[in-house]
């Protein structure tokens, strides 16, 4: 679905994406993992476009995202991206907040726009926050909300930076809980995390980034029992044992 | 000092309403609510071209910021008022003299209200607006401007004070405003300037501290009702923190 | 209208009154910063006291004198002080030049509230974190303040300060309202006298603007080469 093809980024002198290759199946579920800096937010902010690249190319079902005719508009609303501060807008209800597509751009219908954001709020569970403003919720609620409100367009295809960063930690489950039932209908993500539990148990695969680079690609079994590249070794060894020396 | 006021109070808020033109106080609060309403597009336009991409906008737009922010206001009204019968032919009243200045120097300054107002919206929300699907000019529609302009009430109160104060301008060039009016009662009574000038200074102070505490107050009230909080539950017993950049 | 006659501008009587009234400007604005600095420090020290009564009185200050036009402040300093003192000082200040002191009295007051708020403004910007680290760590209060708070709240400060100073400049125009000759008033009597208003009011223009920018770019300049540095 998604084909990376020696994508390069330069932010001034920095490398930031360097020969990205890479192909992302539909209804695959991709975590993307690494430490700070690596260019794991931006490899997939680059696929909706909100970073640009500098050479290569990426598809998206088979047609170039910065080809000549391409109406990024239309594009991102095709793509359902979920935010690490989740930027719900404050002066829009939460209801408001999943119908303002659908009404802006979707052509929809104003009863249908409502009667979809309803599914998609008791999707995540908030059905009864639908009058709410975003200020009155909590870091959890607001992220399943922004969520639905990714989900109003029916994008085939869901990116996640680093969701659940932002959150106390008792809030983390109920986010990755909707994000799994997402998989269990067959809807292609690709996950920023460092939430290795969740790339365990829901992830078909997982890339291991580091300095710009795609370093491991790995079923998430292989990869967190049996790490190859010494950087990821590394990596995985710092995330279970901090205080650990290396040998 | 009572006997002033018993005197000269219709006198000082009308002017010589209905008898002649209106004067006073009247005439400041109407020329400063006028002046702004007509402004706020203008600063508005000004605003948004400030903050634009576009160079081409972005540059004319901030020279004439400059330029007209450098200059005092009685010069602009004097420019107004010596050459603007000039251009048009037509001899500008006092009234609409100090209106078009005062426009002009509104507009300019709401412009940089309004631009303040924009970036103060976090970047955050027009990548959120962008990444649904929606124009730059949607984006700025739905999203950015309603909550720029949310956070922009109590500056706009705070220009409304401003503008009554340099409506006391008017006098310089003969408008029956406030300060004009306190002049003519002085030179009526003659006897008691100190007294006179310190009931012109009341009057204002009356007028504009109301309205600047209720600048504050909307402030206050902005402050609670308004952005959403990261990350932290309700309850929750970690003291606030910066949210991460 | 006649063509721009530039020789006006460079010698003769109107180019004297011109000249005479852009020094005046400048004398009046120079005294007034001098005496509004220090005024303004105090006044923002007043607010931040530890105690109310003293924050009361520089609230006040603040909340009284900026709520009224400069016009008023100036027709009361002028017309209506001296009415308030004993004639033979009354006589004395008339004779004298008054205009001078009742604008520069009037000016003062007027801008040291609005640059107290600046500075306030500027001490408040730092947040408060960074006294309790600088106390935590073993320094006392002027200690912290000296080396943590200040050197942050200055930084901070200039840039508001400099662009109040620009404010001060153009309201020297305003003196004109009780006469004094600095620029705007030596222009309008060029106009009465010859008719040419355009030169006197572009030799304004220029003046009041070479102002403006000049303070303006130090303050960028200072900004540039002092950045404020945040987390």
């Amino acid at each position: 679905m998604i084909q990376f093809n020696n994508v390069n980024k330069w932010y001034g002198e920095y490398h930031a994406l360097a020969d990205i290759t890479e192909t992302i199946a539909k209804g695959e579920v991709v975590v993307v993992c690494g430490p700070s800096g690596s260019g794991k937010s931006t490899l997939i902010r680059t696929i909706n476009r909100l970073e640009d690249i500098a050479s290569g190319t990426i598809t998206l079902d088979g047609e170039d995202i910065h080809g000549r005719g391409v109406d990024v508009n239309r594009l991102r609303s095709r793509i359902g991206f979920v935010f690490q501060q989740f930027n719900l807008f404050p002066h829009l209800t939460v209801l408001d907040n999943c119908t303002l597509a659908p009404l802006a751009i979707g052509g929809a219908r104003p009863a249908q726009a409502h009667q979809k954001a309803m599914q998609l709020l008791d999707r995540v569970g908030l059905a009864h926050k639908a009058n709410a403003w975003p200020s009155e919720l909590s870091g959890g609620q607001q992220q399943r909300v922004a969520i639905a409100r990714a989900l109003a367009m029916e994008p085939p295809l869901m990116l996640f930076d680093e969701p659940t960063s932002a959150l106390d930690p008792e809030m983390v489950g109920e986010v990755l809980l909707v994000m799994r039932d997402l998989v269990r209908d067959g809807m292609t993500l690709v996950v920023v995390t460092h939430e290795m539990g969740f790339a365990r148990d829901v992830a078909h695969r997982v890339l291991f980034m580091d300095q710009g680079r795609i370093l491991e690609r790995a079923e998430p079994h292989e990869f967190f029992n049996h790490p190859q590249h010494p950087r990821a070794k590394q990596f995985l060894a710092d995330i279970r044992t901090p205080f650990a020396q290396a040998a | 000092m009572l006997e002033l006021i018993q005197t000269y109070w219709l006198y000082f808020l009308v002017g010589q309403y209905p008898d002649g033109p209106l004067g006073g106080v009247a005439v400041t609060v109407l020329l400063a609510a006028l002046a702004l309403m007509l402004a706020m597009p203008i600063g508005l336009l000004l605003g948004l071209a400030r903050t634009s991409t576009v160079a081409a906008l972005r540059r004319p737009v901030s020279a004439l910021v400059y330029l007209v922010r450098g200059i005092p206001l009685l010069l602009v009204v004097f420019w107004t008022y010596f050459f603007l019968p000039t251009v048009t032919g037509v001899k500008t009243g006092q009234f609409t003299t100090m209106l078009i200045a005062l426009v002009v120097f509104d507009g300019v300054y709401l412009a940089e209200i309004v631009r303040a107002g924009i970036q103060s919206v976090p970047r955050g929300q027009y990548e959120a607006a962008r990444a649904l699907g929606l124009d730059h000019r949607r984006a700025m529609a739905r999203v950015i401007l309603p909550q720029a302009l949310r956070s922009m009430l109590p500056s706009l109160v705070n220009q409304f004070v401003s503008t009554i104060k340099a409506t006391s301008l008017g006098y310089i060039i003969g408008l029956t405003e406030t300060s004009f009016i306190a002049t003519q009662i002085n030179s009526q009574v003659f006897t008691k300037p100190a007294q006179v000038y310190l009931l012109l200074s009341l009057t204002y102070f009356v007028l504009c501290f109301g309205l600047s505490r209720f600048a504050f107050m909307l402030e206050r009230r902005l402050a609670r009702r308004d952005l959403p909080r990261v990350a932290r539950s309700p309850g929750s017993p970690t003291a606030s923190t910066a949210p991460t950049a | 209208m006649p063509g721009f006659d530039l020789a006006l501008l460079l010698h003769g009587q109107y180019h004297d009154w011109l000249v005479a009234g852009l020094l005046l400007s400048l004398k009046l604005g120079g005294v007034v910063i001098a005496c509004a600095l220090p005024l303004a420090i105090a006044i923002a020290l007043l607010r931040l006291a530890p105690y109310r009564a003293l924050r009361a009185v520089g609230f006040a200050y603040v909340e009284v004198i900026r709520n009224i036009p400069l016009i008023a402040h100036l027709l009361f300093w002028y017309f209506g002080a001296p009415e308030l003192l004993p004639d033979k000082i009354k006589e004395r200040l008339y004779a004298g030049n008054y205009e001078f002191v009742a604008a520069a009295i009037g000016l003062t007051l007027y801008a040291a509230a609005f640059m107290a708020e600046n500075i306030r403004s500027g001490i408040r910007a730092i947040p408060t974190v960074q006294f309790e680290a600088g106390r935590a760590l073993g320094l006392s209060f002027m200690a912290t303040m000296r080396r943590v708070v200040l050197p942050q709240a200055l930084r901070v400060t200039v840039p508001p300060l400099l662009s109040q100073t620009v404010i001060l400049w153009n309201d020297t125009s305003i003196a004109t309202v009780i006469g004094l000759g600095e620029m705007m008033y030596q222009a309008a009597r060029v106009e009465s006298a010859s008719f040419r208003s355009t030169e006197a009011f572009v030799f304004v223009t220029v003046s009041y603007l070479a102002g403006s920018l000049a303070l303006t770019a130090l303050a960028a300049w200072i900004h540039r080469r002092w950045p404020v540095r945040t987390l």
